[in-house]
């Protein structure tokens, strides 16, 4: 079989997904050690507008479908249309974002074109001439490294900002449109509506991620501070039982043995000295980050990173460099 | 613990401790702390059929025996022991006392709503007079026509004032001793009865407490349990299984205090070393934890027994005493281990050290628990040796 | 409605994940084995379904696991399901999507059924796939990550909602289908005791790979594993400094990205 990639494109809003650079990144991975073009698949409404923005990527081509059919998401439109696209050209790999589309269409795709699909993730590489992709299991708690076996197209779908976004190489990439397939009966489940979240900060003990202030925080309104950045982070707000004690914030917010226990998966500690009662509420954390103006505070024996400093400080600009990535 | 359970009682067990965890944990610190009874925890026991564990399916109870009545008992009282009190005294006193004393009118009209848990059960032997010596009871019931007329007051009664089913305890014959006793399903809409003093104690403080008193209280002559003068019998055989209960409650009270000393000397470093690595806390973390397996397959053995119909006092006494008193030293012993933040509430063991104690206490002491042990030991003896 | 519930043994959420000596596994030895969560939420979305749908409804629970999964099964039929089919065979130790897909659409296939339920990921290989392979070979639509799921009165078309990044989508979908749950989506029930005790009666049907047809395992490995890697180990806290703040805090944000990748 050929040596070819695909790139599934992600399109919104007339534009590509950022997740697209970072699957044409890994394409190029494994196009520098197995030679091979990279093309990219668009599919939806806009789907040629989009692929304006991928031109200048180097790419062999850029296959655009926009039937009226394929204008919201559908499995089976899309699956149907991915899977032509792969059977007419024989690509050794199908990359896809690790995305709520890529997670549904994937595996429904590789199904049609009887690949084989490796979910999720984080990182790809060529051994050899063996692209050996690693991905998380066990809910993250070990990594397994996968290779296909035989001949198959393998649908890798990657989880996004794992892999550095490819930059434009320059030049111009040739737009095809692809031949409509899809019919309407074919559609057997519809999108009829697209509900936007409501704002509101997540449950504290559901969230994953959590900003949370001690007693140097000083006054209740200071608070306002960690609502910011945790507004940038989609984060909830916490608060030590000294910080509650004090009337900083209200006991419904106090991470701890008696308030509330939580598992984040980031856990931003700002101003608490990290003394062990506390811990008890967020022992569990993934990753603890540890913001105090006393370098030897206890906390920063719990913490993966840690800054010395004035939070009020440290906090505005983390929310502001944080902005800039996001 | 290993322990061959089946998978019955395995997945009864998983679902005492996924409850336990997941509807009572959140409730169980506020609860205890603000000394606010979890009334709606019950309907939801309930609803699960944990409130009718050995009652028969025809009362709507799903008969199943002590031992998964300990199983379930030690997993709700780990989390909460004041809700482990409530369901012991209710599964294994007032449920039993009616289901085999109680008449079939009795039964029908009781024995539903206690399973469901909307009614809640009491069993009120004990008087200011009348501890250990409860056959110094003095609450008077005197039959006038089709009602007995009771008079006295009980005290240091376990969810009196929530209850709607209450053994009661009472002197029909005033000359007999431990004969003159009878036992009544009071009801607190009876003419006469009123809660007394709502005492304040030292833990268990999401349980209730409470003194009963009758004044001129009309109990039907339908409500007595058995025969006149059964009550002593009917007392102590209900203690019985009520031992075995409370064994329960305290071996959940004493893992969840070796949980907490394990997962507090892990995490907390003097002198560059993990508290749990220093050799003496080794050392009592093994002699806790033989403790609690040991009095655990005593409690086990002693549920056994009265699953099979067999006599089961000497061993629901020796299942009490020693998980009681496992309980009481593994408190003691985990709470050293925490140092001096264990003695704030912002640890739980400040709270199992403080339900622990009691143990020893309720349902007969620690001594009359050796009473009943030595009095059965010696006895066994004397019909060995040769006259 | 016949509805099915799909169901997988897996290692517990929070058992500690280690690997094995050889390098060619897991350490199998002290994990206590769970019915996997997601599951939980499809089961329970099925038994409601029947709920509501009233008599002639009922709730068949799927999987394909070793012999101890029996046991989960037997917590499933607790719980309230009407019956099980357990697809047991060691030949399928360790089988990929496409080969368990295969397997139950064989099984399911034969049983007729209205809705499928099952978990949007399995949490000991994560990948997700196995329902949609389902649904291509049973040729039936799917809806994803479910949050929100009400069936049509006449049984033929249900409303979905599923989450997607930033909000949610409304999914109109027709019946027969298979449909992935998210957590959200209802609360589990317990298994009651009364539960627990109807439960003995209930019918587990055992189905080998000879019984379903099948000559062997039903298709070749597609992939195999190079190698397992753990975790990194924490080195203590990593303390970052610079001369400026702002620099310090750039470095704590491409750290927390690349590579503590929770940003």
């Amino acid at each position: 079989m050929a040596n070819d990639i695909l790139v599934f494109g992600e399109v919104r809003g007339g534009g590509i997904k950022k997740i697209t650079k970072e699957l044409i990144g890994a394409a190029r991975r494994v196009a520098q050690a197995g030679g091979g073009a990279i093309d990219a698949v668009l599919v939806g409404a806009l789907a040629r507008k989009a692929a304006e923005g991928l031109t200048g990527f180097g790419l062999r081509r850029i296959i655009v479908a926009e039937d009226e059919l394929l204008g919201r998401y559908s499995t089976e439109g899309y699956a149907a249309v991915l899977s032509d696209v792969v059977k007419r050209n024989g690509y050794s790999y199908v990359f896809l974002g690790a995305t709520a589309m890529g997670r549904d269409l994937g595996p429904r795709a590789t199904a049609k074109t009887d690949g084989v699909m490796f979910s999720d993730c984080v990182d790809v590489r060529m051994e050899g001439v063996q692209c050996v992709a690693r991905r998380p299991v066990y809910s993250g708690r070990v990594y397994v490294e996968i290779v296909r076996t035989g001949e198959r197209p393998n649908f890798i779908s990657i989880r996004p900002n794992n892999i550095a976004p490819a930059d434009p190489s320059g030049g111009e990439t040739p737009i095809e449109a692809h031949q409509s397939i899809v019919s309407r009966e074919a559609i057997r489940a519809i999108v009829t509506e697209i509900i936007p979240l409501e704002g509101g900060r997540p449950d504290l003990t559901e969230a994953d991620v959590i900003v949370s202030g001690g007693r140097a925080m000083k006054d209740a309104a200071n608070f306002k501070v960690l609502g910011e950045l945790a507004d940038t982070l989609g984060a909830a707000v916490g608060a030590s039982r000294a910080a509650v004690d004090s009337g900083f914030a209200p006991s419904a917010i106090q991470v701890g043995q008696t308030g509330k226990i939580v598992n984040p998966k980031l856990y931003i500690a700002c101003g608490i000295s990290g003394a062990i009662q506390h811990l008890a509420g967020m022992r569990t954390s993934k990753v603890i980050v540890a913001i105090n103006k006393d370098p030897n505070a206890p906390i920063f024996e719990r913490a993966t990173y840690g800054i010395v400093g004035d939070l009020f400080e440290i906090v505005p600009l983390l929310t502001e460099e944080i902005r800039k990535i996001l | 613990m290993r322990y061959p359970l089946t998978e019955e009682e395995r997945m009864i067990q998983k679902t005492a401790r996924d409850f336990a965890r997941r509807e009572l944990a959140p409730v169980a610190v506020e609860a205890n702390r603000t000394g606010v009874f979890p009334e709606g925890i019950f309907r939801k026991l309930g609803d699960l059929g944990f409130m009718g564990i050995t009652m028969p399916e025809e009362y709507g109870g799903v008969n199943l025996g002590n031992f998964c009545l300990v199983l379930a008992l030690e997993e709700i009282s780990a989390v909460c022991a004041s809700t482990g009190v409530t369901m012991s005294v209710h599964n294994s006193l007032t449920n039993w006392c009616i289901l085999k004393y109680g008449s079939e009118k009795l039964r029908k009209r009781f024995l539903p709503r206690l399973a469901s848990g909307e009614m809640l059960g009491a069993y009120a032997i004990t008087e200011s007079e009348a501890g250990s010596d409860v056959a110094a009871m003095r609450l008077s019931a005197v039959l006038k026509g089709d009602e007995y007329i009771l008079n006295g007051a009980k005290i240091l009664i376990s969810t009196g004032d929530k209850a709607g089913a209450i053994i009661v305890f009472a002197r029909t014959d005033p000359h007999g001793r431990t004969k003159g006793i009878s036992a009544f399903v009071v009801e607190p809409s009876f003419p006469g009865f009123s809660v007394g003093k709502v005492e304040r104690k030292m833990g268990l403080k999401a349980s209730t407490t409470v003194e009963l008193v009758f004044e001129d209280c009309r109990v039907p002559a339908e409500n007595l349990l058995g025969t006149e003068g059964m009550g002593m019998k009917i007392a102590l055989a209900g203690l019985d299984g009520g031992r075995i209960g409370i064994a329960a409650q305290s071996l959940g009270i004493a893992q969840a205090a070796l949980d907490e000393a394990l997962r507090f000397t892990r995490e907390r470093k003097q002198f560059a070393t993990r508290i749990i690595d220093f050799q003496s806390t080794r050392w009592k973390i093994a002699d806790m934890a033989t403790g609690i397996e040991a009095a655990r397959l005593l409690m086990y053995r002693a549920a056994k027994l009265r699953d099979a119909g067999e006599p089961c006092s000497k061993e629901a006494a020796m299942a009490k005493l020693s998980a009681s008193g496992t309980a009481n030293r593994v408190v003691y012993d985990a709470l050293q281990m925490h140092g001096g933040v264990g003695y704030t509430e912002e640890f739980l063991i400040e709270r199992l050290y403080r339900d622990a104690r009691v143990t020893e206490l309720y349902e007969g002491t620690s001594e009359i628990q050796r009473f009943v042990i030595s009095r059965e030991v010696i006895d066994d003896y004397e019909r060995m040796i040769p006259d | 409605m016949k509805i099915i519930a799909l169901l997988k043994r897996v290692p517990d959420t929070e058992a500690k994940i280690l690997i094995n000596q050889e390098g060619t596994g897991i350490k199998d030895d002290g994990i206590k084995y769970v019915i996997n969560t997601y599951d939980e939420y499809a089961l329970e979305e099925g038994l409601r379904l029947r709920d509501k749908a009233g008599a002639g409804s009922s709730v068949t629970v799927v999987c394909v696991g070793p012999e101890e999964a029996t046991e989960l099964i037997r917590t499933a039929l607790a719980m309230g399901a009407d019956d099980a089919v357990h697809i047991c065979d060691p030949a399928l130790d360790r089988s990929d999507p496409f080969a368990t897909a295969a397997v139950l659409a064989k099984a399911i296939r034969g049983e007729g059924f209205d809705i499928i339920f099952c978990g949007k990921q399995a949490i000991d290989d994560d990948m997700a796939q196995t329902h949609s392979i389902l649904a291509e070979m049973l040729d039936i639509p799917q809806v994803n990550v479910a949050i929100a799921f009400v069936a049509a009165p006449d049984a033929k078309r249900a409303t979905v909602r599923r989450r997607i990044e930033g909000g949610d989508e409304k999914v109109e979908t027709s019946l027969p289908a298979i449909v992935s749950c998210e957590k959200g989506l209802n609360e589990p029930r317990y298994a009651s005791l009364p539960g627990i005790m109807k439960a003995r009666k209930k019918e587990i049907r055992k189905e080998t790979l000879s019984d379903l047809g099948f000559g062997g395992r039903p298709s070749e490995a597609r992939s195999s594993v190079v190698r397992w890697v753990p975790l990194p180990k924490s080195a203590g806290c990593t303390m970052v400094q610079a001369g400026e703040t702002r620099d310090a805090v750039k470095e704590l944000v491409r750290l927390l990205r690349e590579e503590a990748k929770v940003l």
